[in-house]
């Protein structure tokens, strides 16, 4: 293991992390559609296949239902899968086995059995994917007892965190935020894009580390206005934030169950104001779960309602993708309601 | 196209042939002969074998003897081990049964009826094999030899019980008897046995693993997914069917039956199928046997459909004389499967009335003793259930902050409330 770190973008980081955990642990076995000999369509297990055998590393038929069934068998049988669903608009069919299965399989054994299973998936738009390849389904997740939920913003983190998920003994949903694989993306659709190799989370250690799961990261501080964001968002939040001259203190929350609401807290208590942000659609999303924590655990100190910046409660559509993104101008926007009150 | 002079199209909606009233008669049942069936080799290719999942394996002729080239010709012992384990699940389930009745739990599900296809297949099996159960094959547990007051405790939710009165009666899960934690969600457990079947074989272990579920249950999407990922990676594993005609008030039509048999599932993703008389112990013993030896010599995943019959309701929530006729399952014409199992050992002069009977008293006492004890420990609603604080644990290895805070809030509210 070297602590030295190398340059790497998010897909590189997440094919670093499930290598150094499959060298360390030999009961670790990746499976899904695409990801053996071709190295997965994102390129995200690359050479794992050649590294570590067929047995380990190997492709599967279409069938998410069985792919997540397969996996909750083999953890059984004391293997720790990390399945790969191609992209997280294809993960309903895995449903049940995820929300009735996985999840509860601690619960309902009293611990005789368990799913140490970490499920990847790209997720979110930006990328012309239309309604099928765009979706962020992450609060049908959070909404499941049993099941924890992590979202990476940048390639130091999706590789602390992935190391954390898979080493977890209990089954993590793991979204990759597919529109900063191979660099940041602040919402300004209309500018060059700039590789991760231009910024410093592009700087990863490559050996063994963790990003503990649980614990969010304040990517601005500041005093104003409080930005809670994950993923994609962090970047769109950082260049608006920049743009407009506001001394917001930005929250990546990178693990939505369990969530770290003391950080959230905190900040919220001193800044008195908060914008949620997020792809996902408004109505039942995680925003309204922050929402609904910062008012019940900060009510006395917000001098503004808290403001959502969502994506539209329609399905994701294809050419008027940057009319759906809740981009620089909406944030902007509701940056601007929440310091005039 | 519009003004074609065609017949207006008409929906086929499967309609069983007997409703509640109806004489029953089966006369027209095409009793396939026991001993008539030929045994494949173990490797034979799924292709050369697609008519044994339209035929029917049996091996129990209608006076008790045992022919044809399936008989396991098992020793005196294992026959009478196989008569008393199903003795034993059938005292148990009229047990359980009458106290559901009686209001000490909420719910019950008898396997009557179908008592060979779990016990005679675990038997077949080695020990260490690992079994995933759909809700009717506590016979699993009882051919282990499993405690019946720990599956007591469960069904009663009691102090008692290891998984903390967290599943509905008949729920268990018994790691150690290689028994996994049943779901109430469908067929759920085929693709994780297939999985565990996976796992084994890409470790280069020799454990093979079988699953059960009811032929209505095919229809799920898991059915289908586990197929094919079972024939894919040619899977050690046994993929179960029972079929026994009735799913809750649907029979077996609305799965498929009207059009192939449950067994011929396996033809189209290339899995060895066969198709046997689940009312017939040596039937069922033997093609778990073939298809065990099948999964540990690398030949890959064997579906068997065991051809029986529900006796009793779904569950103890339905009324069965609401929606089929009672005669159906006095007329069965494969018989039932403690009779035709007794009738054999009495044939082979190993067994008697008198030890018959002495043995149902027996095996009556023992669940009679073991719910005693088991009561002892509570039953659904006389109070003695797990700490409440119970609840909220094994949600995660670790109890998260949100979790704390609600498992404090609810003791908080309860004292406010003096409760």
């Amino acid at each position: 293991m070297s602590d030295e770190t190398r340059t790497m973008n998010m897909i590189q980081a997440i094919n670093s992390a499930i290598d150094i955990c499959m060298g360390r642990d030999d009961e670790i076995v990746v499976l899904g559609e695409d990801v053996g000999f071709f190295g997965g369509v994102f390129k995200a297990t690359e050479g794992l296949q050649a590294k570590y055998g067929k047995t380990r590393v190997f492709d599967t038929p279409i069938t998410e239902c069985g792919i997540i069934g397969v996996a909750v068998g083999m953890a059984t049988y004391g293997l720790r899968p990390v399945p790969e669903i191609q992209f997280a608009d294809y993960i309903y069919p895995a449903l049940d086995q995820l929300v009735s299965e996985a999840a509860r399989l601690r619960y309902r054994s009293a611990g005789e059995y368990t799913a140490p299973i970490t499920v990847r998936t790209p997720f979110g738009g930006g990328i012309f994917g239309g309604q099928t390849h765009s979706q962020s389904p992450e609060g049908i997740f959070t909404h499941v007892a049993g099941l924890k939920t992590v979202i990476p913003s940048n390639p130091y983190d999706a590789k602390g965190l992935l190391i954390a998920a898979i080493e977890d003994n209990d089954p993590v949903i793991f979204f990759e935020p597919k529109r900063i694989y191979n660099g940041p993306f602040d919402g300004h659709y209309d500018r060059p894009v700039q590789p991760w190799a231009k910024f410093a989370e592009s700087a990863v250690p490559e050996g063994y580390y963790r990003v503990e799961l649980g614990k969010a990261r304040i990517v601005r501080p500041g005093d104003d206005v409080t930005i809670l964001a994950y993923g994609t968002m962090v970047h769109v939040a950082q260049s608006v934030v920049a743009d407009a001259g506001i001394d917001a203190e930005i929250i990546d929350l990178r693990t939505l169950v369990p969530l770290d609401l003391e950080t959230i807290v905190a900040s919220v208590k001193k800044t008195g104001r908060c914008v949620v942000v997020h792809e996902a659609t408004k109505t039942s999303g995680f925003g309204a779960e922050l929402s609904a924590l910062v008012q019940e655990h900060c009510f006395h100190h917000l001098e503004a309602p808290v403001q959502r910046v969502t994506g539209w409660d329609t399905p994701y559509p294809h050419s008027l993708e940057w009319a759906y993104f809740p981009g620089p101008v909406r944030l902007g926007e509701a940056l601007k309601r929440v310091m005039q009150d | 196209m519009t003004g074609r002079n065609l017949p207006p199209l008409s929906l086929h909606v499967p309609e069983p042939r007997f409703r509640p009233g109806d004489a029953v008669d089966f006369a027209d049942f095409d009793m396939p002969v026991a001993g008539a069936v030929a045994r494949p080799e173990i490797g034979t290719a799924p292709a050369e074998m697609r008519d044994h999942s339209y035929a029917m394996v049996r091996v129990l002729d209608d006076q008790g003897n045992a022919q044809g080239p399936w008989d396991p010709r098992l020793a005196p012992e294992t026959l009478l081990k196989m008569l008393r384990h199903m003795a034993l699940v059938r005292a148990y389930d009229e047990r359980l049964y009458r106290a559901q009745r009686q209001g000490k739990t909420s719910f019950y599900m008898k396997c009557t009826g179908e008592e060979a296809t779990s016990i005679a297949a675990t038997h077949a099996l080695d020990y260490d094999d690992m079994c995933f159960p759909s809700y009717r094959q506590q016979g699993i547990l009882i051919a282990r030899e499993w405690p019946l007051v720990d599956m007591m405790n469960q069904v009663f939710s009691n102090k008692g019980d290891r998984l903390k009165g967290r599943q509905m009666p008949i729920m268990y899960s018994a790691r150690q008897a290689n028994f996994f934690s049943i779901s109430g969600n469908l067929a759920t457990q085929y693709p994780q046995a297939v999985g565990w079947a996976m796992a084994s074989a890409a470790r280069g272990d020799t454990r093979i693993s079988a699953v059960w579920c009811g032929e209505g249950s095919t229809a799920e999407g898991d059915f289908h997914s586990a197929l094919t990922f079972a024939a894919v990676y040619r899977a050690p594993v046994i993929l179960n069917v029972i079929n026994n005609q009735w799913a809750i008030s649907s029979f077996s039509g609305f799965a498929g039956a009207e059009a192939t048999t449950f067994a011929a599932r396996a033809v189209g993703y290339g899995i060895a199928g066969l198709r046997v008389d689940g009312n017939d112990a040596l039937a069922v013993y033997a093609a778990t046997q073939w298809a065990a030896d099948r999964a540990r010599g690398n030949h890959g995943p064997t579906l068997i459909e065991h051809f029986t019959y529900r006796a009793e309701g779904h569950s103890t929530s339905d009324d069965p004389t609401k929606y089929r006729s009672a005669e159906e399952s006095t007329n069965w014409p494969l018989g039932d499967p403690i009779a035709r199992l007794k009738q054999h050992v009495i044939a082979l002069g190993i067994w008697d009335e008198e030890r018959h009977a002495a043995m149902d008293r027996e095996v009556a006492e023992l669940c009679k003793a073991a719910q005693r004890e088991s009561e002892a420990l509570g039953t659904l609603h006389d109070g003695l259930k797990q700490p409440f604080d119970s609840m909220f644990e094994d949600v995660f290895e670790e109890m998260p902050w949100h979790l704390k805070e609600q498992s404090q809030q609810m003791r908080d509210e309860r004292k406010a409330a003096g409760i």
